[in-house]
């Protein structure tokens, strides 16, 4: 069941690579978080309340309503138009991100480690590499932004798969510090979106060596 | 006592950030540093204890928290002319210094920190902090900065996080997932070789962005620029040591394993790389600050080498570092002299600094000679001791291209100084150039002169301290 909902999760990739509106991408990566929710809830051995509350926090409160709300906010504010506008088109978008998809499984095939279980490690892998070529072919800078989050939910999976239960102070402190860079990143957004009238990386590039 | 620290140091930080009165400021300030100094003493005089379960006043993390502490003190008072020469509206102001004393706090317990996990979540504080002080001027120009810098660091932190997760999946057979350094050197030889090559490449590449290395320097140098110049100076010293410091403690880790020379030689081609790219901008560049910024990236280069090559090596990496950190950031503090006489800082538009500013061109020209590492500077000693090593280590080509880039380097830094320092401006109307008093250039004298005296007659303490912060290497 758990493989399901990886798998619906890969396919939201190949979905961002190829969709155009502004907002698709804000649902989508609200549905991200959704997914992200039930694979670890399924993947909880027992269930205690503090456990439940904490994965709740992070996934449905956190990725699926307070991100998205954010990120809906900051295209209304900023007058955002609704095209994505990438750099290569939308066709070789999507071979790029199957390249990507193959080239984490014959990877993952490589390595002899009984331990890991490679579905969540060719969805974390993938999702990382598709969020770096986000960052990469995007036009827009509030894209760039939904690509660090789409690298962020990679970085989830890979935690799932890495099973390893961190302290939970240091738990917290990775969620809050995670969370705070995102609304800082939101903040300046909002500042460029004031100051030059029109948010694409075209603008910044005026730091010069002289 | 990391405890009360962190507490005071965030409340402190949150009382500057609403006030609005000059004197309760100052009574923060103060407050500050006197912490700041009571947690240095107390971390010397409690060597090798642990607080709180996640610091560890070890003695590399001492080094550089007095490294940190010294550099503190200008840092404050040059903010504060700073801040008076250019008029901020109170609530900027209050960012300012609330940010900065964050900015401080979270570097020394980033440095005290024990696990790796507490090291990511200190840095990415730093980035929070620092974003808050490069956007100080609320222009185009250094929102730019921000957003590249915030970017950049956002995205490399989370490359560490991917490392230490892979870390975490090495440690499978080790029969413990603490992910303490302590515990990692403990079981270095169950550490699965697959992972940990993972592992070090990702936190290794994340923490370039602090560090100011290939491939992830860029940021670091758009920061340095245009933040104001005390700030550039905390960026480009104590900053840039925590990023060798979140290296430094996983390499030690990876030293004790079989992929010592396979790390060896990731480090090393970053480092020349690195060495190279400082050079190459170095002979473009006209802006002064993003100049000392680029030295910065050669510095750490030769660091890297110097941890790349081994033997003394290890010796004169922190020994630079700590030299490095208080040179740089003396020059970062002149620069707010040199830039309230001519308002510029393009290297076209300034000169002659000798005749408007005495002691401040005797600082920069000390610093001059400090940075290019000629005698009597303490960091000929630790960049000697670094070429020594590359002897040592049989990699003669290596040494060769890396003084033949220093050459040029030296060659291009001494061009723009002198240029400063002697060569009359174009066009510059020197009927209201203000006077500087020549006070204000004590605190860079005395950063200069500890450098010199730590490298060329360091105290038995200090060399024991260094001898023991890297006694967990393989000779």
């Amino acid at each position: 069941m758990i493989h399901v909902f990886l798998i619906i999760f890969l396919i939201t990739l190949f979905y961002l690579s190829i969709a155009n509106r502004m907002l698709t991408y804000v649902k989508v990566l609200a549905l991200q978080g959704v997914l992200l929710f039930f694979v670890v809830f399924l993947q909880l051995q027992k269930i205690d309340t503090l456990n439940l509350v904490l994965i709740l926090l992070e996934t449905i409160v956190f990725k699926s309503i307070a991100v998205p709300m954010f990120l809906a906010y900051l295209l209304k504010r900023n007058n955002i138009t609704r095209e994505a506008e990438p750099y290569l088109p939308n066709f070789i978008s999507l071979i790029i991100t199957t390249t990507i998809v193959v080239a984490t499984i014959l990877l993952s095939n490589s390595i002899k480690d009984t331990n890991l279980d490679k579905m969540f490690f060719v969805v974390a892998l993938s999702t990382l590499f598709t969020g770096l070529y986000f960052i990469a072919s995007r036009r827009k800078i509030i894209t760039h932004v939904m690509g660090y989050l789409v690298i962020e939910n990679g970085v989830f999976v890979l935690s799932l798969a890495v099973g390893n239960e961190m302290p939970m102070m240091v738990n917290l402190g990775i969620m809050l510090d995670i969370f705070v860079s995102v609304l800082i990143l939101g903040i300046f957004l909002n500042k460029i979106g004031d100051v030059f009238k029109d948010v694409d990386v075209d603008q910044l590039t005026n730091l010069k060596d002289f | 006592m990391i405890g009360i620290y962190l507490i005071g140091a965030f409340s402190i930080a949150i009382g500057l950030f609403l006030s609005r009165n000059k004197i309760v400021t100052f009574g923060l300030l103060g407050l500050f540093l006197v912490l700041q100094w009571v947690l240095t003493l107390y971390s010397f005089n409690n060597l090798r204890s642990t607080d709180l379960g996640y610091f560890t006043y070890d003695s590399l993390a001492v080094l550089l928290l007095v490294v940190l502490s010294i550099i503190a003190v200008p840092a404050l008072i040059h903010s504060h002319i700073y801040l008076d020469d250019q008029p901020a509206p109170p609530q900027t102001r209050s960012i300012y210094y609330g940010a900065i004393v964050l900015l401080m706090t979270a570097i020394s317990a980033g440095y005290l920190s024990n696990h790796i996990a507490v090291t990511w979540i200190f840095t990415e504080i730093t980035t929070l902090s620092a974003s808050a002080l490069i956007y100080h001027h609320r222009n185009k120009l250094a929102l730019e900065g921000t957003w590249k810098y915030v970017f950049i660091c956002a995205i490399s932190i989370t490359f560490v996080f991917v490392g230490i997760l892979f870390l975490s999946l090495s440690l499978e057979n080790a029969g413990s997932d603490d992910l303490s350094y302590s515990n990692l050197i403990a079981n270095s030889s169950r550490l699965n070789p697959f992972w940990l090559r993972l592992a070090f490449l990702f936190i290794f590449t994340g923490f370039t962005a602090k560090l100011g290395l290939v491939p992830m320097f860029t940021a670091g140098i758009d920061a340095k620029d245009k933040a104001p110049a005390p700030v550039g100076a905390l960026l480009s010293s104590v900053l840039m040591n925590l990023g060798f410091v979140g290296i430094f403690r996983f390499y030690v880790v990876v030293a004790n394993t079989p992929l010592h020379h396979w790390a060896n030689v990731v480090i090393g081609i970053a480092a020349l790389l690195s060495v190279f790219v400082s050079t190459v901008y170095m002979i473009k560049v006209k802006n002064i600050k993003r100049m000392l910024a680029y030295s910065g990236i050669e510095h750490m280069g030769l660091v890297m080498l110097g941890v790349a090559a081994g033997g003394v090596g290890y010796y004169a990496a922190i020994l630079h570092i700590i030299l490095h950190a208080l040179v740089k950031s003396s020059l970062f503090f002149q620069f707010t002299q040199l830039y309230r006489v001519f308002q510029n800082k393009s290297i076209y538009h300034v000169g002659n600094y000798f005749k408007y500013n005495t002691t401040g061109a005797m600082v920069l020209l000390l610093g001059f000679i400090s940075a290019t590492a000629m005698p009597p500077s303490g960091l000929f000693v630790s960049e000697f001791m670094i070429f020594r090593s590359l002897f040592e280590a049989h990699q003669i080509l290596l040494l060769v291209v890396v003084l033949l880039l220093l050459t040029m380097i030296i060659w291009a830094f001494g061009k723009n100084i002198f240029k400063i320092l002697f060569i009359p401006p174009v066009d510059f109307d020197d009927s209201n150039v203000p006077k500087i008093s020549p006070w204000e250039s004590v605190t860079q004298f005395i950063l200069l002169a500890l450098a010199v005296y730590l490298g060329l007659n360091p105290p038995t303490e200090f060399v024991n301290l260094l001898k023991e912060s890297i006694m967990l290497l393989p000779k």
